[in-house]
Parts: structure tokens; sequence; C-alpha cells
């Protein structure tokens, strides 16, 4: 066993409003960011998950975010292993 | 005999007692069932009331989804028991795959406190049969996240199976003058296909007590007694 730590991303589903992004993309370009577009806001989590191999970590955590970590009706996520 | 309704509290909940007086008003005995508690002492009804559950850490109802109760709530619902799930409610139902759909935050971020106006669709459900279709009511809304969302199968079927118990209108019933969360066709509440488990954002309970100038919710609370009057 090993400990692998994992970073999950959790992001609004494309094509479904973001309010907070379009808030965040608003507030960039009165800033001068107006090069800025395309803000999505979600969320970041990091854990640690002991498996065996890093390809059993991943299955573990992409479980986690189909059982919590996103919602399946309007989440997307992506799942990093380090090592 | 006396309807048994039994109130869910979890951490966070803060509607408990507004559910619970609105029961006991309908007539029924209402009492409170923890969190942590599997056993719904002989429930008639489940309330799942309003409030910040696990203060709605992750996602509204993400978490209060998997405590104790909820499976004792989810086998209740399976053998057709009557559960109601208001605001937080409706949240956690939808989290547990009880109802479709989820609610994301309001489409213009602010936190929407105040009276809607709301159709009635649906009738044939555990909550509605006391109202008419058509029927115009006022109840209060205040949430944060209550943007009504599905799929577009799922949205074609919510529509298609008449599965909309409350649209919202126009305080007056006339079209609104701007939506008030961004909920798709401006859901406000559903039921599942069987009509016993319901949801909805407004609050029934903070409408069923004349003291309060508005008892256009109180049906949502009598409507139960003809339900199980009928399954009896």
């Amino acid at each position: 066993m090993t400990t692998f730590k994992v970073h999950v991303r959790v992001v609004p589903r494309a094509g479904l409003l973001d309010p907070q992004g379009q808030a965040v993309e608003h507030a960039l370009t009165a800033l001068g960011f107006a090069e800025a577009s395309g803000v999505r806001v979600g969320k970041a989590i990091e854990l640690a998950v002991k498996a065996d191999s890093k390809a059993a970590a991943e299955a573990r955590a992409r479980a986690m975010c189909d059982k919590l970590l996103a919602n399946p009706v309007t989440e997307d996520y992506l799942v990093e292993v380090e090592g | 005999m006396t309807m048994k309704v039994a109130v869910v509290r979890f951490p966070g909940s803060n509607c408990d007692d507004d559910s619970l007086q609105s029961a006991a008003r309908a007539g029924c005995k209402a009492y409170y069932v923890w969190h942590r508690d599997t056993d719904l002492h002989g429930a008639d009804v489940v309330i799942l009331p309003g409030g910040f559950s696990y203060g709605d850490y992750l996602r509204s109802g993400a978490i209060a989804r998997f405590s104790p109760v909820m499976q004792s709530v989810l086998e209740f619902a399976k053998q057709g028991g009557p559960v109601l799930g208001i605001c937080n409610g409706f949240q956690i139902l939808c989290e547990a795959g009880m109802l479709p759909g989820a609610l994301m935050r309001n489409g213009r971020l602010s936190f929407v406190s105040r009276p809607v106006g709301l159709k009635v669709e649906r009738t044939e459900t555990a909550f509605t049969s006391r109202y008419a279709r058509g029927d115009l009511l006022r109840m209060p809304v205040a949430h944060g996240e209550g943007r009504f969302t599905a799929d577009a199968g799922t949205l074609e079927r919510i529509e298609g199976d008449g599965l909309v118990v409350v649209r919202y209108v126009g305080l007056d019933g006339g079209p609104l003058p701007e939506t008030i969360n961004g909920s798709v066709n401006e859901i406000a509440g559903i039921s599942n296909a069987a009509g016993n488990v319901v949801g909805l954002m407004p609050h029934p309970d903070r409408a069923s007590d004349p003291a309060l100038g508005n008892t256009d919710g109180l049906g949502f609370f009598t409507s139960v007694l003809d339900w199980a009057a009928a399954k009896r």
C-alpha cells in the first residue's frame, strides 16, 4: 500500500449557467483584465488515498467523485494523482 | 386515527419548528427525528425541513443525504410513504436521487427572500390533493441555491409526465416580471411519478399560520390526511 496524493477539480458542467464565473469575469474586466474570458468557478479538493497502485488510487478517487464529491447532474470533475 | 408526521432534524435545520407547527395545525401528531436516528417511530409522513444542513458543505444537501436517517427515509418512500422536502429538504431529495434534477446557485448570485406567486400544476400528489389545478398560491422563498436544473432528457420527462407540482408566476398570477432564481421553465417544485415524494423551494411551512396573514401553504399539510385515508 502506498499513499497517493490526489487532486480533484470539480467544475460546473459546460453549457450550464455559472453565475459565479460570470461575476468573476465581470470583475476581471472591470479591473482591466479584458483578455480574460470563459471564467468558471469550481472547487479544488485534495486528499490522500491509500492504494496498491496509482491506477487503483485514481479509480477510487473517481468513485468518490461519482458518489459524493461531484453532482453528476451539474458538475464535471478531473482527477490527478501525484507520483 | 391521528396521522403521525416525522420532521427530520439535521444539524443546521432551521425551519424544523415551522414544519412541526404546520403539521400540528393540520391536525397531525408531529414530532422530531434526529438525523442519527434510523427509527422513524411509525411515521405516516416524513418532512425534510428547510435550513442549511451540515452548513451546506460541499453542496446543499450533499452531506445530509448520507446521514443515517436518510436510509430509513429512502426505504419509507420506496414503500410509498409520503415525503415532503421543503427548500433544503428539496435539495436533499435531489441529492439523494429521490427526485430528478439538481438545485444550483441562483442565477443572479443573490440570496432571494421574498413572497412569490405559484401556480399549482399537479394535484395528484400526497401534498397537493387539496388544491385545484391552476390555483394561485403566495408563499415566501428564502434561498441562495434554488435554481432548478435538469438535463434535456430528464426535463422532457418531468414536463411530459406532468411532474411539475408548482411553477413560479407573478404575485397576481400573471407572467413573472423577472425570473425568481433562474430555474429552468420556472419550476418551483416537482414530484416523483407516484406522487408520494414532493420537493419545493418555496415555504408552505411559513404560510400556514393565520397569525402570519397567509395560509396558502396549509394545503400541503392537510392533503396528506386524504392520501393516508385513501391508502388505508
